[in-house]
Formats: structure tokens, sequence, C-alpha cells
């Protein structure tokens, strides 16, 4: 049987991975590369790393830190972060990377993703939806959650689909660093209508969150940055609560 | 000991290599016959849609060479798909290595298939300490079928289906080796040191 992913998420600012609450205040959580290969070794299913570095300049320097990666570890990972064009995803892809994950600039030119699934294959496209409630509907935010858009978030996630995307990167900016569960009730809605693999972000702070969000939330992945980086919740030991608990994970 | 990729369009081709070099090997890259004829051993990767990979291969005459190798050759996931019989991708007919078609998943569940899953029925040297349900990494929305002659490895998605197979000195791996943790990294290295 196909399991249940649990996948650390690596922010990185100038090669280091920091993360903040709410994508603020960011804090410094240790070497992109170390901490990668050690979540590697500790059972994680894939990683994700988040390149929030300010400038174009800074950002080339992900090309030499997905090189560093790809050589030491032996799971798939994802990058994402400023990603916008041909060039930056087969530089990236290139390097070593398994899969590249787009959001501000697939919402400002959706065509992106019909690009890029037909140049390299939708397996690596993973599109990054940021979601918040705003006036009491689910909207799709970009720039790193802080630009609300017009666009319904359950209406995007059908479009990104249909474009070509290979996988969903759903994160809920609501729960977002609040340590109060993921969003099953958007998760599901998305997971259960797409034919592509759907990946809850934002809330988790408990291992129930994690059974709650696979068994309620229909997430087919599950990703967490910050109670992984300050060992709140050990990945080994979450996997195992998983098995016992009837998910099926690989442990 | 000398061990080449083929060089062709496939997107996992610097994967496979790093995978190469944490066994400790510098494998080569290469699209010439002759370089190709004279290593030990040769991986043929593959990421990417079926009728464009068949005739980037077509086009360099590679369809042809392939099959003529005495060597033990090892493809990975379209490289799996590349050398058997048809594929239903882009109806593509294929190199022919292995008599059994490819054909899409039905959809019945999520397509593609993207994660970990486990491998049963395990025969032969490439499998050898490989353990009955042992997890490696998938990325695909076409499988191989069954077959009773060359399935060396089953793995059950919507249906079952071979992930492992191996005709003489022709193997081939559905799932990802270079990116399937302990698991994987052993697949290579028996694949080595066959």
């Amino acid at each position: 049987m196909l399991t249940k992913r649990i996948i650390p998420c690596l922010d990185v600012k100038d090669g280091k991975t920091v993360k903040g609450v709410n994508f603020e205040n960011l804090r410094d959580a240790g070497d992109p590369v170390e901490l990668g290969a050690l979540y590697a070794e500790q059972g994680a299913d894939e990683l994700v790393f988040l390149d929030i570095s300010a400038t174009l300049e800074k950002r080339k320097t992900m090309v030499e830190l997905v090189r560093k990666v790809a050589s030491k570890i032996n799971i798939p990972f994802t990058v994402g972060g400023g990603i916008s064009s041909i060039e930056d995803v087969s530089a990236l892809l290139n390097a070593g990377a398994d899969k590249i994950s787009i959001n501000s600039s697939a919402v400002k030119d959706p065509g992106l993703i019909d690009r890029l699934a037909l140049e390299f294959g939708s397996q690596c496209v993973v599109v990054a939806i940021d979601t918040r409630l705003y006036n009491g509907a689910s909207r799709v935010h970009t720039h790193g959650g802080t630009k609300p858009t017009e666009i319904d978030t359950f209406d995007w996630a059908y479009e990104v689909e249909q474009r070509g995307a290979g996988e969903i990167l759903l994160t809920s900016m609501d729960h977002d660093g609040t340590k109060n569960g993921f969003a099953n009730d958007t998760t599901s809605k998305i997971s259960l209508r797409a034919n592509i693999p759907v990946i809850a972000s934002g809330g988790a702070g408990k291992m129930e969150h994690f059974i709650d969000v696979f068994k309620n939330g229909k997430a087919d992945a599950a990703l967490a940055a910050s109670i992984f980086h300050f060992k709140e919740i050990k990945i080994k030991k979450l996997k195992h609560y998983l098995k016992e608990n009837d998910i099926i994970v690989r442990c | 000991m000398k061990i080449a990729i083929i060089r062709y369009n496939a997107g996992n081709t610097q994967s496979v290599i790093y995978a190469l070099n944490r066994l400790g090997i510098e494998p080569i890259v290469t699209d010439n016959q002759e370089e190709l004829r004279s290593c030990d051993k040769i991986i043929f990767p593959g990421v990417g849609e079926a009728s464009t990979a068949m005739n980037y291969l077509t086009e360099r005459g590679l369809d042809k060479l392939i099959p003529t190798f005495k060597q033990p050759l090892l493809g990975i996931c379209l490289g799996l798909q590349l050398m058997c019989q048809h594929s239903e991708e882009n109806d593509t007919k294929c190199m022919g290595i292995f008599p059994m078609n490819v054909k899409r998943f039905p959809p019945k569940d999520k397509v593609p298939q993207m994660g970990w899953n486990s491998i049963t029925h395990l025969k032969g040297n490439l499998l050898k300490e490989i353990k009955e349900n042992d997890f490696v990494y998938f990325v695909h929305s076409y499988y191989a079928e069954l077959n009773g002659n060359y399935t060396i490895a089953e793995t059950d998605y919507i249906l079952p289906y071979s992930s492992a197979i191996q005709k003489d000195n022709f193997y081939a791996v559905q799932f990802h080796a270079e990116k399937s943790s302990e698991v994987g990294a052993k697949i290579l290295k028996n694949f080595v040191s066959l």
C-alpha cells in the first residue's frame, strides 16, 4: 500500500535554515544540509526546501545548496521560493532537485504551470497554495501569505490540476504557526476532489494532529517545520505513533 | 569497474550519479556506442514522457543498441517502461526487451502514484537481502503488467504490477532506487556487485 508521507520543511534564507511564526520573526534553526540529512536518517519521507531570500542574487546560491543536498541525501526533495521561469526550474532540476514548487508566480501567470508540466513533466511540478479566510471565504494569498487575491482557493486548486500540476501543497495561513492542528475541512474538500496528491501544511503542534489530517483531512502527506526543527516532535516517534493508529507509514 | 549511465534526456541522471557517488563509484555518462560497450555495467535512467524519450533514443540509434548489450543493464522508472513492448503513453512502441505492455493506472485512485510503497514476491540477486514489504519511492502514472517469467518484485497500487523485472542480463525497476533511502542504495549496490 502507498504510505502517507511526513515532510519536514526547511525555510532557507541566504543559505541558512529559518522558521517564522506566521512567517514573521524568523529564528535560526540550523544548517539546511545537515538538518536535511538528519531528517532523512530519522525517517522523513521527503524534504521541502523553501528559499525565502529577498534578492535574486542570494537566490542563485540556492542552486549550490541543491547540489549539496542532492549529493548527500537519498530521499526525494522539493525546492520552492522565487521560481518563475523554465530556466529557474531547469537549473534546480539539473542540480538534483526532484520537484520544484511554485506559488505567487503561478497565480500571476497560470500558464507557467502548463509550460513547466509540458517541459519537465507533471511529476516535478508542485503548486503551493497559501489560503486564508478573507471576508468569510477561502482566498488564495500570495507573497508568503501576506497578499490576498480575489481567487477562490477551491477553484484555484481545481485549475492548477487541470493545468498540469502534479501535486498541491496547501498551507492554511490561518493555522500556520498556531500549533492547533491542520485545516482539515479545507484540506479534505480539496483532496477528495483532486486526482493528484495533496500535502497539508500549517498548524501541526501535536502528534494527534497528524492522525486528524490523514483521517479527516484526507491528506496524502503532511508537512511541518518548527515542531521538527525544535525537536518538539521526533519524526521516528511520530511515524511509530501513526502506525500504531492504523495510518500506513514507512517505518 | 567501469559503470556508464546512458546519456539521453532523462530527468534523473544527476540523482543517479549522486547515488552511485555515495557508493564510492564515479560513473561516466555517455551515448557513445563503443564507450558503452566497453563498460562493465550500464544504467538506463528515465524521467519524462515515453514517446519523446523513444524518439530521442531512436534518433541516436540507442533503441537498437540497448537490446544488444551483454553486460548487466539496469533500467530505472521510465527506463523500465521503455524496455517493455509497448506503452499506452502516447501509443509508443518501445524496445521490446521484455514482452510486457505498459498501461495507464485506471482512475480509481490518484494518478500518478507518488510516494513510498512496498515491494513483495522478491526474487533474484538484484533484490538480495532486501526484505519483503520494504519500502521504495515511486512516481509514475503507467505500470508494467505482471509476468510470471520476468517479474522479480510486485507492488500493489490500484492493482498489482511489476515493480522490478529481469531477463538474463537486463534488469529494471519502476521505483527510484536512487531516491529510495537505504533500501534503494542496497539495490544499486547489489546491481554494481552482479
